[in-house]
């Protein structure tokens, strides 16, 4: 679900299409609801699987993945500190999910060209969280819950409950991306 | 014989332990400063707003002694040995253990990977840390513990530049590096340039230049002349802070320069991003 309110998206997964088509790059979102993570690790295994025609652990349709690999949670802490990971070094790992209908990604840093055009075509989009904000970001999560490859410890796939979660849209569904975007704008040349 | 200090190889721990785990939660008070005041002279009113929510950032897990990134990083530690210290112990060890404690202490994350071939299993404990030595006059212990994230590491380079090159040759490996590194390195950054060595020793000093604290001058009037050129191109590029556009993504440029052989002329930049850890102590 998505609705625009006053200066902020608020999106709450799981996402269709025609919701995705919406947001734009340099929306400021908040999101409410459920999130799923994942990074390197997880996305190696879910890639082989998804090659090998295998099921999933997890069901992607609609839903946004963060990539997350929090600290160990303090005692009386939902979770540690928990912010977003480099984004590209999800590219090779990321069209494989987006055709088993994950709708939404949340990092830091620029993804490559043919990633952009990936989540264009399988109408996706890009979100860009505060990296070195993990303690801001931590809470903004009221629950957590490892629901595959517990092994990978920090890298297993949590579900996280979470409550006004900011992120910007860097990479739309229309091919426009925000950092550039930003970039171009500020540089002095 | 001169008299020498013995300092036990358990202080050495205790320290270490301290410095990993108070760096992780207390960002260094130069960096602070420095986004304080670019918060007033950012010109994009989103990057005003970010630099807004690093510095909240940094106030929670301050107070809260959380973590400020969930990547608490590699741990480098510079020791500088004054030449009349003793310690009663195992000095290597000694350090390990003081960062195998402090990730225990602090909550830290463990980020690394015992084999990089197989990228497993994770040590658990942030062992084993880079360790560099140096010896100098004295009988002083020093320790600096940086904790270094891995997104800033990724982005930094090393180039091997010809001598004619010149000091275009170092701006251009500057910007470049920065302009590459733009949002995924989490800017602002502090920007560290290893001038001259050999390929292994530039990096060092790249490494060592993050160190100085932010607003000193460089005793090389040339380089700091350089440095602070350097820091007004970068701030020139628009990457902004976290990336988004904005007229602050390098807080400083420090510049550390070592002889060079005559064919050479190696510059390494490594990057530091908004999770500033780094702590010290003498012992």
């Amino acid at each position: 679900m998505i609705r625009r309110e006053g200066d902020f998206v608020r999106v709450t997964p799981p996402l269709t299409d025609e919701e995705v088509l919406e947001l734009r790059a340099g929306d400021p979102v908040r999101i409410t609801g459920t999130l799923l993570t994942g990074r390197d690790a997880a996305h190696r295994k879910l890639n082989d699987l998804i090659k090998a025609n295998q099921p999933l652990p997890v069901d992607l349709k609609g839903q946004i993945i963060y990539y997350v690999g929090p600290t160990p949670p303090k005692p009386g802490q939902v979770i540690g500190s928990a912010g977003p990971t480099t984004g590209g070094r999800m590219d090779s790992t990321t069209e494989l999910l987006l055709r088993a209908g994950l709708k939404g990604a949340i990092g830091k840093g620029e993804r490559g060209a043919a990633t952009r055009e990936a989540f264009q075509k399988h109408r996706a989009v890009y979100f860009g969280a505060i990296g070195g904000s993990g303690a801001y970001l931590a809470k903004r999560i009221t629950a957590q819950e490892i629901i595959a490859y517990p092994e990978l410890g920090t890298e297993a796939i949590r579900r996280l409950t979470v409550e006004d979660f900011p992120v910007v849209v860097i990479n739309d569904a229309h091919g426009a991306d925000f950092y550039e975007e930003g970039r171009k704008k500020y540089a002095v040349t | 014989m001169g008299s020498m200090r013995t300092i036990a190889a358990s202080e050495i721990t205790k320290a270490v332990r301290d410095l990993y785990s108070t760096c992780c939660v207390e960002v260094r008070p130069d960096y602070k400063a420095a986004l304080e005041k670019a918060r007033s002279t950012e010109v994009s009113p989103l990057g005003r707003q970010i630099l807004g929510t690093m510095l909240e950032n940094y106030k929670i897990a301050e107070t809260e002694r959380s973590p400020m990134c969930q990547d608490t990083g590699f741990p480098v530690v510079f020791v500088e040995i004054g030449q009349d210290v003793r310690v009663d112990g195992d000095l290597k060890d000694a350090i390990q253990e003081g960062l195998r404690q402090g990730t225990k202490q602090g909550f830290l994350r463990g980020s690394l990977v015992r084999d990089p071939l197989t990228r497993s299993p994770n040590t658990g404990d942030n062992t084993p840390g880079i360790v560099h030595f140096d010896i100098v006059p004295g009988d002083k212990l020093r320790l600096d513990v940086l904790a270094k994230g891995g997104g800033s590491e990724n982005k930094s380079r090393l180039y091997m530049l010809k001598p004619n090159d010149g000091i275009d040759g170092i701006r251009n490996a500057v910007r470049e590096t920065v302009s590459l590194a733009g949002p995924d390195a989490c800017p602002p950054f502090v920007v560290g340039v290893g001038v001259g060595g050999t390929f292994d020793k530039c990096a060092e000093l790249a490494k060592k230049a993050l160190m100085r604290i932010i607003g000193s001058s460089n005793a090389d009037p040339a380089a700091d002349k350089l440095e602070k050129e350097l820091e007004g191109e970068l701030n020139k590029l628009g990457v902004g802070p976290q990336g988004m556009g904005g007229s602050t993504t390098a807080v400083a440029v420090f510049i550390e320069t070592h002889p060079v052989h005559i064919a050479s002329f190696p510059v390494a930049v490594n990057i530091q991003c908004n999770a500033n850890r780094h702590r010290g102590i003498d012992l």
